[in-house]
């Protein structure tokens, strides 16, 4: 493991420790309005300041951490597992499977994505509690975000497919689950591993974009979506650069996602 | 005696150059009056030019600067003023106007003024074909509306029923030329649209041929043009004005406000409350899709009374909108100083009335939470637009206001197209929270709100008799001011229809939005009022000094 890669996990497991700790280390909570100070600057009561309702943007950007550093990853778990079974399987198959498979993941590719999110999450129901809105938020994007991995993950099988070794199996009367199990499998983990890694940044980007149009997780709980819309309408970032925190926390979380990943798994 | 004579013509000389200096300085003074180039954003594309088809908000600001009307409302006082139409008379049944029209007058391309004109313009508006919005307020009752020329310069318009408050009305109608080979491009008003770059702007130049001249006789308008951008991010707007860029911003949110007037003070105006307002409203359409025990709360005029109550619009006011904004009363803003009831107050913040009007229908609390005499803890939705950032911020504030009494709010932000659908097509909503934005100050402009057979009858639209008895009697109050042209009796029903909803709060009204603009230093003549358009309202008396906006 290089001095990067090193950092990047120091830097992602310290993430995750401080939100968990968020109750412990910011007892305002996320959701408690101060309205006599709201957009008030960095105190000693309130360490990042005030949002513009007056909630304490320190608990806001802890719990919202939380939030998109445990949740992104699930999301990226779905997808990878649609990705290993769509994918994987029909690069196994190959023939007809495999150009059905390649034909839908190329339509599922041609959608506006965001568009999609959009009229996925109009079509919700409207009495959720924010926490089960934020679990629906990324279980939509784990469902909807399976597409690219597929496409990757056919074309990895499908070479593994033709691959000596299997071809070997075959000829010793290896077939079916077992073989895909026992060879094609094990040999497509650091894709998916990749696919995995690679995924959980663009599930974070995926919901604070969603987020900045106001369309992500609900109210009163916070994400780093949520949070990056306060930059609408900072003009100078002299006047306010607390307000910056949740962007470079942003930047740099989906940098250590990228030096997380080994040279080998880059590669794949 | 010589040295006497040579004195005083010497001091004639000197006086002489004194005057001319005096002239010259006076001349120089007035002359500066004239010249340059007013530029401020549009924030869309205008739909169209025709000044008969206006319906969105760039159009209006286009037709308002090019358009010749026979009235004005004059957006400081809210007094109408005659323009194209020196005097009027409305008969006393309402039914018909009769205008004396202002001789002399040509359009900008030579073309003379006549009252065949204001015929040719009303016939082309109330042709049902144009779809006009600004001819749908004309139709009083089944019938032809007919034009009368008694003269050049006399018209008499006659309509089939009685129209309330008729003469307000011809503020919004831009007279066309009926001869004229350029069409809508002959305009009376003050300017004429010179380029139109789509997406780009828009270059409007002075009319030579416009009519009004100052108290000193010189010609106005005394802006050379004026350059509208088309730009849609508030943000480059800002900028952009800071810069020196532009000289105008019509409308500025809370948070741009005080920005700007703490680093430049004289440039941010704010006029007070303006006309628009926003609101929270539940569902009351039997057919929608929600459970019964919701509905029967929704439908207490109690619980509706009792959410209102327990809302902190003072709260609101400071905290989303930076004071700049006031707590509304009722459908009409305090700004609208003829119809505004004034014996009506903002409901104020009482959470412990509140409560106790929730008891009186068997609401309880336990363990914090409130529930019904079924059982039921009162959880409902409030729907919202996303990307309105003050309306989120409110709807948060409520969130909160109402969990205090043990009421369990769940905000969702739809984008628009989605919440329009659901709140006025499937009825899939439990409560909604969204804006009017007011233009006009007379009652008949909300009649489509208030009719229980209107479409933005929000809360119960489209009924077909109305559902509930106060529907009905503010539907015959509604009516019974439309169809008189007395305003004291149009007056009393109005303020019956403020009270009534006051009492029933079918619309819980949270807070009228001050009007909040931005006027350059560069700028002279400018007074920015509440009615649209705030800062340009007055654009032929505007002038622009360059030398102070090449300075800042």
């Amino acid at each position: 493991m290089n001095a990067a890669r090193k950092l990047a996990c120091v830097v992602v497991v310290a993430m995750c420790a401080v939100s968990l700790g968020a109750s412990w280390l910011a007892p305002a909570g996320y959701a408690k309005q101060f309205r006599e100070a709201p957009s008030a600057p960095p105190s000693h009561q309130h360490l990042l300041g005030t949002d513009e309702v007056g909630r304490d943007r320190f608990a806001r950007v802890l719990y919202g951490t939380r939030i998109s550093l445990l949740l992104a990853p699930a999301a990226a778990l779905v997808s990878t597992v649609l990705a290993a079974l769509v994918g994987g399987l029909a690069g196994y198959l190959g023939g007809i499977w495999l150009r059905l498979a390649r034909g839908f993941t190329d339509l599922f590719l041609s959608l506006p994505w965001l568009f999609l999110l959009i009229t996925v999450r109009a079509l919700l129901p409207l009495n959720v509690s924010p926490l089960v809105s934020v679990l629906i938020t990324f279980l939509i994007l784990g469902l909807l975000g399976w597409a690219a991995s597929a496409r990757v993950l056919s074309t990895s099988a499908d070479a593994l497919r033709n691959s000596d070794f299997v071809l070997q199996a075959r000829a010793s009367g290896l077939h079916g689950p077992r073989l895909f199990l026992v060879h094609v499998l094990p040999n497509l983990k650091p894709v998916l591993y990749a696919q995995f890694w690679i995924s959980i940044p663009v599930f974070i980007l995926s919901e604070a974009n969603l987020g900045i149009l106001g369309l992500g997780v609900a109210e009163p709980l916070p994400s780093w979506g949520s949070l990056l819309r306060e930059l609408e309408g900072l003009i100078s970032f002299r006047e306010e650069p607390w307000r910056l925190v949740p962007l470079l926390l942003l930047i740099v979380v989906l940098t250590s996602f990228q030096l997380l990943l080994s040279n080998e798994e880059v590669t794949a | 005696m010589n040295m006497i004579t040579t004195g005083r013509r010497a001091y004639l000389r000197l006086l002489f150059c004194f005057a001319l200096v005096c002239f010259a300085l006076t001349s120089t003074a007035a002359f500066s009056q004239s010249g340059g180039e007013l530029r401020f954003c549009l924030r869309s594309e205008p739909k169209t030019f025709d000044p008969l088809l206006v319906d969105d908000d760039s159009s209006l600001s286009i037709r308002y600067l090019t358009g010749g009307v026979l009235v004005r409302a004059n957006r400081k006082t809210q007094d109408l003023e005659p323009e194209l139409a020196e005097s009027w008379k409305v008969s006393k049944d309402g039914k018909q106007i009769t205008f004396k029209l202002r001789r002399g007058v040509t359009f900008s391309d030579g073309s003379p003024f006549s009252s065949e004109d204001v015929a040719f313009t009303m016939q082309r508006l109330m042709d049902p074909a144009l779809h006009s919005s600004t001819g749908d307020a004309f139709r009083s009752g089944s019938g032809a509306v007919s034009t009368k020329i008694i003269a050049p310069d006399q018209i008499a318009i006659i309509f089939p029923a009685p129209l309330a408050g008729l003469e307000r009305l011809f503020d919004q109608v831009a007279i066309m030329s009926a001869h004229s080979p350029k069409k809508e491009a002959a305009v009376l008003g003050p300017f004429l649209v010179a380029e139109y770059k789509a997406g780009s702007s828009v270059l409007l130049r002075r009319n030579p041929n416009y009519w009004k001249k100052d108290s000193q006789g010189h010609r106005l308008p005394y802006l050379d043009s004026i350059r509208l951008d088309i730009q849609s991010n508030r943000d480059v707007e800002m900028l952009r004005f800071k810069r020196g860029e532009l000289d105008l911003i019509n409308v500025l949110d809370s948070d741009y406000f005080d920005r700007l007037a703490a680093s430049s003070p004289g440039l941010a105006h704010d006029a007070g409350a303006s006309l628009d307002s926003d609101f929270m409203w539940f569902n009351l359409v039997a057919s929608a899709p929600i459970p019964e025990y919701k509905r029967a709360w929704f439908r207490s005029a109690n619980f509706r009374r009792a959410i209102s109550q327990a809302i902190n619009r003072d709260d609101l006011s400071r905290v989303v909108f930076n004071s700049h904004a006031q707590p509304a009363v009722g459908p009409v803003s305090p700004a609208n100083k003829f119809w505004f009831n004034s014996k009506l107050k903002a409901e104020s913040y009482r959470p412990d009335a509140a409560l106790k009007r929730l008891q009186t229908d068997g609401f309880h609390l336990q363990n914090g939470a409130l529930f019904d005499k079924g059982g039921n803890a009162v959880e409902f939705s409030i729907v919202t637009n996303a990307g309105n950032k003050p309306r989120e911020r409110m709807a948060v504030m409520v969130q909160e206001d109402l969990g205090k009494l043990g009421i369990k709010v769940n905000v969702v932000t739809l984008d628009f197209p989605s919440l329009i659908e659901r709140i006025s097509q499937k009825f899939n909503y439990e409560a909604a929270m969204l804006g009017f934005r007011n233009v006009d100050l007379d009652p008949n402009g909300q009649m489509n709100i208030w009719l229980s057979s209107a479409e933005d009858h929000a809360w119960n639209p489209q009924q077909k008799s109305p559902e509930t008895a106060w529907e009905a009697e503010i539907d015959r109050l509604m009516r019974a001011q439309a169809s008189t042209a007395d305003p004291k009796k149009r007056k009393e029903n109005f303020d019956r229809v403020q009270e009534m909803v006051a009492e029933q709060t079918p619309f819980i009204y949270l807070v009228n939005q001050n009007a909040l603009s931005a006027v350059s230093s560069a700028v002279g003549g400018a007074n920015p009022g509440i009615l649209s358009p705030q800062t340009f309202w007055n654009a032929e008396r505007l002038t622009v000094n360059a030398s102070t906006r090449a300075s800042r």
